[in-house]
């Protein structure tokens, strides 16, 4: 992994030029992206010890897109997000067969530095997990590791644009060096969000984003989803299929550790092509 | 040094040190236990078991004296220590989560964290000092002190690792709750109320503090328990601190019996845990 | 239903024809019946639990009775004074007071490092396999008596430090006042060295505890940023901070409340010396050395009133490190949970 793309700051849209929801660009036949593929998943299999939690897995993910895993609990679709930045690694005890394709590279080819695959690919995970620090440095974490700025002016800017682009910056303008465990359950995922912004990230993979969090705060993660989509590529694991319904434009869905059916959103909610994607989607079963 | 790999060299760094630090520890425990091994075993013999010490020069000098002392003074320390600690860890696990209870418990954890010199002093005011000797008895009343509070919290964990389940079984049966607890409750725990008696047991064989004024030594065997009392500890303090070749050989020795005997016990307790955890 | 009654079943209003209870005939009515079982469970039970915590009581208050008379001779100057003399029958703390809080401060200086190294291997870095082992090894160094690290100390470590290391020491940083004068091997610094040795266990346990108290989700959240594992780790550690902080405080009072092997190697001379290498007396061994040939009854209680701060102190340092852990491995205070 040579890649350290690093968007000048000029390029960071304010909240008034964030694009408002395009219509999908994608092919409805094939569902797949005219663009070239941003991650590539290819005959995976992945193991916990004996058992194969995922079975011949493939697909993928078009670039600028928001795609969507669903699938009953067990499925195996947070399992196949963490591979994508290879989290399953710090799991002992588990194997994985086949590929993964980052940008056309194979992100588990011996050699491949996973600390910098993390940096492009970023994660937000089921239940908000701030540091023990201040808002502002929680942001401004990845930021100081990765040594990404040069002066305490540029961190200040990049951690305001990043709390922007998380559609949090007025809500913690006013108290950035206060702990950010005082801030509310969805305020506190939407600073998880910055935080993974702030390093610029490729790849957005967000594990059930919304679970833990009301109905108000869900909806504004939703319309910030909307708005990534056009600086990042997003997979986003949920099991409340509205969500996806509402979010993505490509639509997974797993049963038992196989990939049912791979359709774009709207096809997959009115006219899917499997029988059982049609009884979980109608809550058959699930 | 680009960023990254300055990043990933203080990573591997600390590993190594990290490293270190665990072989360090562990290799104080491999050293203390060689020096032992290797000083001891020289002055190991059957006549060692079973003499009582001889004068200087005198061949054929052992520490049965000490030996006995110590099982007469850790059997006293248990008779004491473990009943109440066990009845007192029951109190805690059952009628103990209100506010009583939480002083309790606060009370026997200074007991726990009390220096077992000041133990001694405790029971020299109160027994010696009356009595007007040394004795066993007050020996084993100290290290019976420092037994309870051990006991009573270890007895208070186990019983709270029972499952409810279990509890409420037996009282939808319609048994009154002091059955409950002593033959269900109890019983079921009782394996680890015994590991926890026993690591206790472990514990005071290896004091000399409390020791020290209550009931300090004696050179030859006795089981009288209204005079002053021979312990492995006490004996190989007094001859290690001595100008004697000979009593420092007949420490060495001491101490392998006394360590022997107690990472006997310890090790003891991991296998019977390791076995209950296997069969959970 | 229709079973004909036998022996005690009686047809009551609510349940007629019932076979007999095997609990007696009272489980079979519903009508409440006093039952002393339970209470006088509670009672005797209750009984052992306050004696137990009597006995932390009654230290305290018969050691202070036992005190009385220096407390009354020497008064709060008794914590300042530095003279210690049986003839005249003047005693002063701080000597004691001195050699207690520099041993003390020895021993975590060179434990603390050590102990936070190992905890941090053992949850961090090593698999299972490996850190079980070590860590029961850890806590079979813990097992040892306070006399056996007091023998090894005597016969193997002091002659290794006089021989080896002290000499280097001192050609080194033999300017420092720390390290001047003779040096025999028995002093300050061997009993804080043999402290150190002695507390790495408990430091080593209670952190390990802290450190795996810690939800995964900080450790998985600075990784997923990009960081590298001790990075991850740092994180890990912040997050643990109080809990560590208590781990470290319980490795204080387990040093100052240390006797046997300390009097065995610090030389037992009340004497406050800038030279880490002179003999020294801590509270414990002054105790342990001194109370069975203390003539007089002045002598004697000032002795018991050593105890009586030792005691104090050990309770206030062991309450304050309690606190601190339970607020980490009970979860306490860490974290907003949604």
């Amino acid at each position: 992994m040579h890649s350290s793309v690093s968007v000048p700051s000029s390029a960071v849209p304010s909240v008034g030029e964030i694009q408002t929801r395009r219509k999908s660009e994608l092919d409805p036949a094939t569902a797949q992206s005219a663009a070239p593929n941003k991650m590539k998943i290819e005959n995976v299999n992945f193991y916990y010890g004996k058992t194969r939690a995922l079975k011949d897995i493939t697909l993928s993910i078009p670039p600028n897109q928001v795609t969507a895993f669903i699938g009953p609990s067990g499925c195996g679709k947070s399992t196949l997000l963490r591979t994508l930045n290879r989290m399953n690694d710090v799991i002992p005890g588990t194997r994985i067969e086949g590929r993964v394709e980052l940008d056309g590279e194979d992100i588990y080819a011996p050699g491949t530095d996973v600390v910098s695959l993390r940096r492009r690919a970023g994660m937000v995970f089921q239940k908000s997990n701030p540091f023990p620090r201040s808002i502002f440095d929680n942001v401004a974490y990845g930021l100081r590791i990765n040594n990404l700025t040069h002066s305490r002016g540029e961190l200040a800017e990049r951690v305001e644009s990043s709390l922007r682009a998380a559609a949090i910056w007025d809500e913690v303008k006013d108290r950035l060096k206060e702990s950010a465990y005082g801030l509310s359950g969805g305020q506190q995922q939407r600073l998880c969000i910055a935080r993974a912004l702030a390093v610029e990230p490729e790849v957005v993979l967000m594990d059930e984003p919304c679970s833990a969090l009301d109905p108000i705060a869900t909806q504004k993660i939703e319309e910030l989803i909307v708005e990534l989509k056009a600086r990042y590529t997003i997979i986003i694991v949920t099991h409340n299929m509205q969500q996806a319904a509402r979010v993505s434009d490509l639509t997974a869905f797993f049963w038992l550790g196989e990939m049912i059916e791979l359709n774009t959103t709207e096809k997959m909610f009115t006219k899917p092509d499997k029988p059982m994607t049609e009884d979980y989607i109608t809550g058959r079963f699930g | 040094m680009s960023n990254l790999a300055r990043r990933k060299l203080i990573n591997n760094s600390m590993t190594v040190l990290t490293g270190l630090c665990a072989l360090f520890a562990v290799a104080s425990l491999f050293l203390i236990l060689g020096y032992i091994f290797w000083g001891g075993v020289r002055g190991l013999s059957f006549g060692f078991l079973v003499n009582s010490p001889k004068p200087i020069g005198e061949p054929g000098s052992g520490i049965a004296n000490a030996i006995v002392g110590t099982i007469i003074l850790i059997t006293l320390g248990s008779v004491i220590g473990m009943p109440v600690g066990i009845l007192g860890g029951i109190y805690l696990s059952e009628f103990g989560s209100n506010k009583f209870g939480l002083l309790l418990r606060f009370l026997i954890d200074t007991l726990t964290g009390t220096p077992s010199i000041i133990v001694g002093v405790f029971v020299w005011t109160v027994m010696v000092h009356p009595m007007g000797h040394f004795s066993a008895l007050s020996g084993g009343v100290a290290l019976g002190i420092m037994m309870m509070p051990i006991v009573a919290r270890t007895t208070e964990e186990m019983i709270r690792l029972v499952p409810h389940s279990l509890r409420e079984a037996g009282l939808a049966l319609g048994a009154p709750r002091w059955r409950v607890t002593l033959g269900v409750v109890l019983r079921t725990a009782a394996s680890g109320v015994a590991t926890g008696a026993m690591l206790a047991v472990a514990r005071i064989a290896g004091e000399t503090a409390p020791l020290l004024f209550t009931a300090l030594g004696l050179n030859y065997l006795s089981t009288n328990l209204l005079q002053p009392m021979a312990s492995l500890t006490f004996q190989i303090y007094y001859y290690a601190q001595s100008p004697y070749e000979e009593w420092h050989d007949m420490a060495w020795a001491a101490t392998l019996v006394l360590v022997t005997m107690i990472l006997a016990l310890n090790i003891a307790v991991k296998i019977l845990t390791r076995n209950r955890h296997q069969q959970a | 239903m229709g079973s004909t009654l036998t022996g005690q079943g009686s047809a009551t209003p609510l349940a007629p024809n019932r076979p007999p209870s095997p609990f007696g005939r009272a489980a079979s009515s519903l009508r409440a019946r006093p039952r002393i079982g339970d209470p006088l469970f509670k009672l005797a039970t209750g009984f052992f639990a306050v004696l137990i915590a009597a006995f932390a009581v009654l230290i305290m208050v018969e050691m202070a009775i036992n005190s009385k008379l220096s407390i009354a001779k020497f008064g709060f100057g008794f914590l300042t004074r530095s003279v210690w003399d049986p003839v005249a029958e003047q005693f002063g703390a701080l000597p004691f007071i001195y050699g207690t809080v520099v041993s003390a401060v020895i021993a975590l200086l060179v434990s603390v490092p050590i102990s936070l190294g190992v905890a941090i291997f053992l949850v961090e870095k090593a698999p299972p396999k490996l850190s079980n082992p070590i860590l029961f090894i850890v806590q079979l160094l813990a097992a040892i008596p306070s006399v056996v690290f007091g023998l090894w100390a005597i016969f193997v470590l002091a002659p290794t430090l006089r021989n080896h290391v002290y000499p280097a020491l001192q050609s080194t940083l033999g300017f420092l006042p720390l390290f001047r004068g003779n040096q025999n091997g028995l002093g300050l610094l061997t009993a804080g060295l043999i402290l150190s040795i002695m507390i790495v266990p408990i430091i080593t346990a209670v952190s390990t505890d802290v450190l795996r108290a810690v939800p995964g989700t900080q450790r998985e959240a600075s990784l997923a940023l990009g960081s590298t594992k001790w990075e991850a780790t740092l994180i890990v550690l912040q997050n643990a901070k109080s809990g560590i902080s208590g781990a470290i405080i319980l490795g204080l009072g387990r040093a100052i409340g240390e006797t046997m092997a300390v009097t065995m190697v610090i030389g037992n001379r009340p004497q406050i010396s800038a030279s880490l290498f002179d003999p020294s007396f801590t509270i414990a061994s002054a105790i342990a050395n001194e109370f069975t040939e203390a003539s007089g009854e002045i002598y004697l209680q000032s002795l018991i009133e050593l105890g009586l701060i030792l005691f104090f102190v050990t309770f206030i340092i062991n309450m304050l490190a309690r606190l601190l852990v339970w607020s980490v491995t009970r979860g306490e205070g860490r974290g907003a949970h949604v």
